[in-house]
């Protein structure tokens, strides 16, 4: 029987090429499902999810929620702003105190890097990493490499350029990797104080100037400025930095080709990506939503198939 | 034990011709009735009796879908049965239609279950019929049984009973294999 090599996703470096493509096949069937007039499957029926959210986040938990809520799975929700953490509680109580309500599977979103890991090794229950800090958000890079599957039929030998704040992006790494073992070129692009320094160790391009990175690539990921992150000026003025590596429909339409252009939300309009250019034919954001739902139903149908009672 | 044919080819075909005639009888012209296979060998058995039924029919216009029945087992994370599922492909509205569900062979009944079941996913049908190449006796989990039978066989736990396809192992045969155990 074909199965996941890992018992808990907790990023896309433990996954092997089958694993991410098992996901893929499952999904293009979940994918189905969802288009249908009755929009559910009983297989999780008997399974309980914790959607633990200790950062705030909008389309991914939603996209989660209703992924979980497809599958029949019975779904509790979690969100850190309104709860005993601001007591003083750990994380491993907070969790130990919700798995002791038998909950199966646990959705985690966690500003520490590696905090999925750490409950991995102390807690009996499925782990899917919704994103930890600037580490990785395996299901975003799952269904970004889906989405251009999809568009092109394949992701092997496409070439995929990431532009703007990759040192404080964990979408950022979670694509490289994925999209490395299916076979694809991967380029960064932004400005060097927003490139990590260990970036030339991960086999990628890099490029600073937007428009040489924009003739090279089939596909353009481009991803918000997280100013939240950024405890310190990382380029002289957001004006600066829209007029460098922001895209908007003078730059696309300069290109010699057309190219795909993708965001894993949300979208600074008139930053990084032009309205126009957000919502023009090449821009297949609103498939990325749609895929992630399919996506996360399949990471969390075949992690559960390995739970043992 | 060697594998032994319990139904060969020549009776093979007269019994998709047969079971053919009785659908056409209850169904007539299927101007309101369509025939779903269950992913995967009854699609099989779905096509072929298709083919049947065009045959006899050539003005028909015969819809037939394929099921997959996977996100609707009752033995998810309970055994080793797949877990990726196949296509599902019903390209017409049930909704009020007679729809007959095709699977190759009827054991326990419970294929036919998560198929009604996921079959309900795309509508509510006027009525719903079962077709069967083979029916295996003595082992019904569930209280359903086929509408049409090919053929009735006795036969053991630790036997399995396989239907063989031309265009797929050579030779329309059913083959009777008794497993290790």
């Amino acid at each position: 029987m074909e199965t996941l090599s890992v018992e808990h996703l907790l990023g896309i470096k433990n996954l092997t090429q089958a694993d991410i493509e098992l996901i893929f096949k499952t999904a293009d069937e979940f994918k189905a499902v969802i288009n249908r007039p009755i929009k559910k499957v009983p297989s999780l029926r008997d399974i309980t999810i914790a959607n633990l959210f200790f950062e705030n986040s909008t389309r991914t938990k939603l996209s989660f929620e209703l992924a979980e809520r497809r599958l029949s799975a019975d779904v509790i929700n979690f969100a850190s702003g309104s709860s005993s953490v601001k007591k003083g509680e750990t994380l491993l109580d907070t969790v130990n105190n919700i798995l002791a309500m038998k909950v199966d599977m646990v959705v985690l979103r966690h500003p520490n890097p590696g905090a999925q890991i750490y409950l991995s090794k102390k807690i009996n229950a499925k782990i899917v990493n919704a994103g930890d800090g600037a580490h990785e958000h395996p299901t975003q890079a799952l269904l970004d490499a889906f989405s251009i599957r999809e568009k092109y039929g394949e992701v092997k030998g496409k070439k995929i350029v990431i532009v703007g704040d990759i040192l404080h992006s964990r979408v950022a790494l979670s694509n490289i990797f994925c999209l490395q073992k299916l076979g694809a070129e991967v380029m960064l692009c932004g400005p060097a104080t927003l490139i990590p320094k260990y970036a030339h160790t991960l086999g990628v391009k890099i490029e600073h100037d937007l428009m040489k990175a924009l003739e090279w690539c089939d596909v353009a990921n481009m991803l918000r400025i997280q100013l939240e992150r950024q405890d310190t000026k990382f380029f002289p003025s957001s004006r600066e930095y829209v007029m460098q590596y922001g895209l908007d429909l003078n730059k696309l339409n300069s290109l010699s080709k057309e190219i795909t252009i993708m965001h894993p939300g949300p979208i600074n309009r008139g930053v990084e990506i032009s309205s126009e250019v957000a919502d023009s034919n090449q821009s297949i954001i609103l498939n990325q939503v749609e895929n992630g739902v399919a996506i996360r139903m399949a990471v969390m149908y075949l992690l559960a198939a390995k739970i043992n009672r | 034990m060697e594998p032994r044919i319990i139904i060969e080819s020549v009776e093979f075909n007269l019994i998709l011709k047969r079971l053919a005639y009785q659908l056409i009888e209850n169904h007539g012209d299927f101007s309101n009735s369509a025939i779903i296979g269950l992913q995967t060998k009854g699609v099989l058995l779905a096509d072929r009796l298709k083919k049947e039924l065009d045959k006899i029919l050539p003005k028909a216009n015969i819809l037939c879908g394929a099921l997959d029945i996977t996100f609707f087992r009752d033995d998810f994370r309970r055994g080793s049965k797949p877990l990726v599922a196949n296509t599902t492909k019903i390209d017409f509205i049930i909704e009020n239609k007679n729809i007959i569900l095709i699977d190759d062979v009827f054991f326990t009944g419970r294929t036919v279950r998560a198929g009604l079941d996921a079959m309900l996913a795309f509508g509510r049908p006027a009525s719903v019929e079962l077709l069967v190449f083979v029916n295996r006796r003595y082992k019904r989990h569930l209280p359903v049984q086929p509408t049409y039978i090919g053929k009735t066989v006795d036969s053991v736990d630790s036997e399995k009973v396989k239907v063989e396809w031309s265009d797929e192992e050579g030779k329309d045969q059913v083959v009777l294999y008794k497993t290790e155990n």
